[in-house]
């Protein structure tokens, strides 16, 4: 009975059961991507060209010129570990309170509902339109630059450590309150130890997101290598861009690395 | 337990005291960085800007007040190709993070000696890159257009998605793989039917996601002529158009919100 094997062959399941879903879905994307691609100019002669450029960029980061920019290199460099170094301890004890207001379990409705108005602020726009207002307000430079990254480390910061304090365990914290302990005594003996460790690990985490974000934020004049870089690649020099982007990718591998060392120590 | 004895007392301690004056000297290096780093700032600062910030972001507001809606009719074609870059820029993404995904995972990686090293320097180096610095160099070699956003976006996209989906690959359950194995299966088909049905669920949830990240990345990339919204708002802000910049930024809002949404229904109708 050949056949009826085959007819009883066995399919895996679907990631989607209802079949009109399935298929409506895959239509509507099919759809879209036609439209998509369609809608997307491409001109071949000019990638052909790129790609001479794009063989000259290979050729630059196998011989990346860290000489003959040295001085903008460096100050630039400098200038995005400033920029990390006060952004990362400004916004991390800006978050503090935030995260604390917007905790269900501690806030009063208004106090909370201003405190995920921040955070939703901060976390919808990309840094770089922030950094384009701040620039308009504090000037061109690492000022600039700091208040943004500041911004961008308190959304984030403060919404997670906010799901945090949500998710405590009630038990300890009232325990602590049973004691007779102040409002302030409360946060510190029960929650704060709860929180800690996942605390000092995402710290530790966004340290390096913020120097990658201090590596951008120069490209619209808000201090740091980014405008190095930009420069760079408006007079084809990829060399030097080869130097910053190895510069760049060698610095976040290090705070990669000591982060996941520390977190290790501290958990 | 380190304890001390004081007047015939013991005093219990949380630290040796060894211990405890580390902790001092870290914190002190750590504020002596903090306070130099402010140093080398404040130097580089013309602080009379700054004062002046209140007073210029009041000026501001009063120039994004009102918002010129009728711009707004400009800007669907832009909004359209913000889409565009963010969800073809994805599916790339998603394409050439596989291999990578599966070269890196110390489980199935073809050879641990040379390929997974190279896979997680390619994470690596695409993980460090924002997007708009992708996007710089890509412009920089083909020319301004949609098609340097797509493949920068791509790019960044790699190392997010290839890094968690190795992670997933390492974390699945062995037996289910060694059960499809015992089948006789081969290589690809232990592959489908032993590892993919386990990761899919993750995978597909940090694709939306990745998705509505680019969603947000897009619209700036035009800042350095990759193409979409990003184009109209230097252009607005480069005339100091104001009243035509504050209606991209709502524009824009409105588009993180509904990505988020959208991104957000997905992955709780998968996990």
């Amino acid at each position: 009975m050949p056949e009826a094997v085959a007819a009883r062959r066995w399919r895996p399941p679907p990631l989607i059961a209802n079949p009109w879903l399935r298929h409506g879905l895959m239509i509507g994307a099919a759809i879209y991507l036609y439209l998509a691609i369609n809608s997307v100019p491409v001109n071949w002669p000019r990638i052909v060209m790129g790609l001479e450029r794009g063989a000259a960029f290979v050729a630059g980061f196998l011989s990346p010129d860290f000489v003959s920019r040295y001085d903008e290199i460096f100050e630039g460099l400098l200038e995005s570990v400033i920029m990390t170094v006060i952004a990362t301890v400004i916004g991390i004890a800006l978050s503090v309170p935030v995260a604390l207001g917007a905790a269900r379990n501690l806030a009063p409705r208004p106090v909370y509902y201003f405190c995920r108005f921040i955070i939703a602020s901060a976390r919808t726009f990309q840094e770089v339109i922030i950094a384009i207002l701040f620039v308009k307000m504090f000037g061109f430079g690492v000022l600039a630059g700091v208040a943004t990254i500041s911004f961008a480390t308190i959304g984030f910061m403060a919404k997670l450590l906010a799901e945090d304090i949500e998710a405590i365990e009630p038990s300890q914290a009232e325990a602590v309150r049973a004691t007779g302990a102040s409002w302030l005594q409360w946060l510190n003996f029960g929650i704060q130890p709860q929180v800690l460790p996942r605390f000092i690990g995402l710290s530790l985490y966004r340290v390096d997101i913020n120097f990658r974000e201090s590596a951008v934020v120069g490209i619209v004049g808000a201090g740091g290598i980014g405008a190095t870089l930009k420069t760079a690649f408006d007079r084809y020099e990829y060399g030097v861009a080869a130097a910053i982007l190895i510069l760049i990718i060698a610095i976040v591998m290090a705070c990669e690395y000591s982060s996941s060392w520390i977190r290790r120590r501290v958990q | 337990m380190p304890v001390t004895r004081n007047a015939e007392r013991l005093v219990w301690q949380r630290r040796t005291s060894a211990r405890q004056w580390a902790i001092w000297a870290a914190w002190f290096a750590g504020a002596l960085l903090v306070v130099q780093c402010w140093r080398l700032m404040s130097e580089n600062t013309i602080w009379e800007f700054v004062w002046d910030a209140p007073a210029q972001a009041g000026d501001l507001f009063v120039r994004m007040v009102p918002p010129a809606w009728p711009y707004i009719d400009k800007l669907w074609g832009p909004l359209w190709d913000t889409i565009n870059i963010a969800t073809l820029g994805t599916l790339l993404g998603i394409v050439l993070a596989v291999p990578v995904a599966y070269c890196a995972a110390h489980n199935t990686s073809p050879s641990p000696r040379l390929l997974r090293p190279l896979a997680l320097l390619v994470i690596v180096s695409s993980r460090s890159i924002n997007s708009l610095i992708w996007a710089l160099l890509l412009v920089s070699m083909f020319g301004p257009g949609l098609l340097a956003g797509i493949v920068a976006i791509a790019l960044r996209s790699i190392g997010f998605i290839a890094k968690l989906t190795y992670e997933a690959l390492e974390e699945i359950d062995p037996a289910q793989v060694e059960a499809i194995a015992a089948t006789g299966a081969g290589k690809a088909q232990v592959v489908a039917y032993g590892m993919v049905p386990q990761i899919m669920p993750a995978f597909a949830g940090m694709s939306v996601f990745r998705w509505d990240i680019n969603i947000r990345e897009s619209t700036v990339l035009g800042l350095v002529g990759a193409g979409g919204i990003g184009l109209q708002l230097d252009a607005s802000i480069a005339t100091l158009a104001w009243p035509q910049a504050s209606v991209i930024f709502l524009l824009i809002l409105a588009t993180v919100i509904a990505s988020e949404w959208v991104s957000a229904r997905v992955r709780h109708a998968i996990i």
